[in-house]
């Protein structure tokens, strides 16, 4: 295809992209070195029956003008990075001190935003993920033995917890576990403990949202490995067998090495998608006990008082983020692309 | 499979019973949900005993049936839920119609370019396909403030679909190569040019691949909170955001059962969905997995 020709066909694609998600991206990062404008802060003389006070009062509209003026705020360099909110090199130093132990350390910096955030969206991503993968598998191979009547019903069944809108998803399993739902009311009877809610601890919150997690991808892996396994060739299988191989054999020397292209591209989905956890904690309401990357965001951006700095220096470091997490699939990617050229 | 007959039974009960298992871990929440919705919300968050909702104490007590429709009425006539619901489709039909047009024009190019650039182009859209869609509303919202273009279906749907875009090029590219070159080829050597071998051989034979990327635009548009909740004013607001909006409510007696009802409503035309493409779906999950 001549140049010409792929650049109008590519115009109408390539302008929506560059207008709004690589210029906002260049939006995000000039944002990221700017803070908002204090208060205009003015002194008035109270003078009342009892004498002369001095007082300090917000100049609102001496304020919001400054606001109008320059509404990006002023500029802070690189200090919002570094401040307590995202980085807070010099908090995490501090702690480091006056720590005793490395647990110590830790729960001192679950204190921090960022830092917190940060701790559950890799955990969330890093459990996430091999849970799928392996729950996924297991339920194509237990659908793959079914009689092929009950396949087709079973793979409907299973797009719906994948399809359904994640606000919708985890509104739906947060009713239930809810200490007054079916669920919550279940394992209180079950743990015999009458207070038990979920809301209520860190640890359990937390496995509540990844029991969610699995719920809503593992039919995403579960549709793409049962596709696979499809396509398994029938002559290494038979060839395994009349070598005495048994059925688990048979998967792990046969089946799984056969999927595991599929098991690449299903890591990569999840890894993406799992970075990006955010309603769950909306509808699960956990904001107490669980934040992540993309929920400070939000945070930060909701409100009267939005902090636009903040959330978009947060922005920039989760960009950063998907960069190293995409890493090694990018080099990869260049090398297949290199070894089909040539 | 020629090993179907030598399976032992253990193995295949056990089997079943996982399937069995995960088919009730997959459905129940929804029919649960379903069924409660129906109920007060005194049955539905039973203090006393979760078998309320099952038996509908208080609902007979408060309404003389065993089934309401409260929750439904509330939301839809009192919250005027159908506003939201115009809005979502508007939006949802918008994103799909401008996403497919731009995706099949660009994803076209990219199946048919042979040079080193494309490549780039595709790595770039895997990038920005994997950004945290929160991370750009941040980068939109003080712009959009200072052109007065905040809160409008118009905006909302544009940013959709060039969020869409990524997804759209990369799924259309994987189609369009698996359709022959020689076909537009030959056509151009009759004396098309690339635009009408494109209109004239192409178009006809590429709706099995854009039907399937048009249903996964399709849930990206309905689906989407972080971009409608942010950019959309009060009273544009789309289902997602208006059910969110429900919940900051929560403490009059019956809100709940508001959102409970919208969240049903808004589940039911997925249901849909999966009932009438299901097939095209699954095709479209693997295939980008085939490509590999």
């Amino acid at each position: 295809m001549k140049h010409r020709t792929f650049f109008w066909f590519i115009f109408p694609s390539a302008l929506a992209m560059i207008l709004f998600i690589a210029l906002p991206v260049v939006s995000v990062f000039i944002q990221s070195l700017h803070v908002e404008h204090e208060q205009v802060l003015r002194t008035v003389e109270n003078c009342g029956p009892f004498g002369c006070t001095q007082e300090t009062v917000v100049d609102r509209a001496a304020t919001q003008e400054l606001r109008d003026a320059k509404p990006l705020g002023r500029f802070a360099g690189l200090s919002n990075y570094t401040d307590r909110n995202h980085l807070a090199f010099s908090e995490l130093g501090v702690m480091w001190d006056r720590s005793d132990s490395f647990a110590d350390f830790t729960r001192r910096a679950m204190t921090l935003p960022f830092w917190r955030a940060m701790a559950f969206t890799l955990t969330f991503t890093f459990v996430v993920t091999p849970l799928v993968l392996t729950l996924g598998l297991a339920i194509a191979l237990g659908v793959n033995s079914l009689p092929r009547v009950f396949r087709g019903p079973t793979i409907f069944v299973s797009l719906l917890p994948m399809i359904v809108t994640p606000l919708i998803g985890s509104l739906i399993l947060f009713w239930m576990v809810d200490s007054r739902g079916v669920l919550g009311a279940g394992l209180q009877t079950l743990m015999n403990d009458p207070t038990l809610s979920l809301k209520a601890s860190p640890t359990l919150t937390w496995i509540m949202l990844m029991v969610y997690g699995v719920w809503s991808s593992a039919p995403f892996a579960f549709i793409v490995f049962y596709a696979g396994l499809q396509t398994v060739p029938e002559e290494p299988l038979e060839a395994a067998m009349i070598d005495g191989a048994n059925r688990w054999q048979r998967i792990r020397y046969v089946v799984i090495p056969h999927l595991m292209p599929l098991a690449v591209f299903i890591t990569l989905m999840q890894l993406m998608d799992n970075f990006r956890v955010f309603e769950p904690i909306v509808g699960f309401q956990a904001q107490a006990q669980a934040t992540s990357l993309s929920y400070n965001i939000f945070n930060y951006l909701r409100g009267d008082a939005a902090q636009f700095g903040a959330a978009a220096t947060t922005s920039m470091l989760t960009i950063l983020g998907v960069v190293v997490l995409l890493t090694p699939v990018l080099i990869r990617t260049w090398r297949d692309f290199n070894r089909k050229r040539s | 499979m020629a090993a179907t007959h030598r399976r032992s039974p253990l193995l295949v009960t056990v089997s079943t019973a996982l399937v069995l298992l995960w088919v009730v871990i997959a459905a129940f929440p929804f029919l649960w949900t379903l069924w409660g919705s129906f109920k007060v919300q005194a049955d539905f968050f039973s203090l006393a005993d979760w078998r309320n909702a099952l038996r509908g104490t208080f609902t007979m007590a408060q309404t003389g049936s065993a089934f309401t429709g409260q929750g439904y009425e509330g939301a839809w006539v009192q919250e005027e839920f159908w506003r939201a619901a115009m809005n979502t489709m508007i939006v949802v039909v918008c994103v799909v119609i401008i996403s497919l047009t731009f995706g099949t024009l660009g994803g076209y190019a990219l199946a048919r370019s042979g040079f080193r650039y494309t490549f780039w182009l595709l790595m770039i859209a895997l990038v920005f396909r994997a950004m945290p869609h929160i991370t750009l509303v941040s980068g939109y919202l003080l712009p959009f403030f200072q052109w007065n273009v905040w809160g409008h279906l118009p905006t909302a749907i544009i940013v959709l679909v060039a969020i869409n875009q990524p997804f759209t090029l990369w799924m259309l590219h994987s189609f369009f190569l698996n359709i022959p070159k020689d076909l537009d080829e030959s056509a151009m050597v009759d004396g098309c040019t690339r635009f009408q071998a494109f209109r004239h051989v192409i178009v006809p034979v590429m709706w099995p691949g854009v039907i399937t990327t048009g249903l996964f635009s399709f849930l990206l548009a309905y689906n989407d909170f972080a971009v409608t909740a942010m950019l959309l004013s009060q009273q544009n607001q789309t289902m997602i955001p208006k059910i969110a909006s429900f919940l900051g409510s929560t403490q009059v007696e019956g809100n709940v059962m508001f959102a409970v009802a919208a969240v049903i409503s808004a589940t039911a035309p997925l249901f849909v969905l999966i009932l009438f493409f299901q097939r095209q779906i699954v095709s479209g999950l693997t295939a980008g997995a085939v490509k590999g």
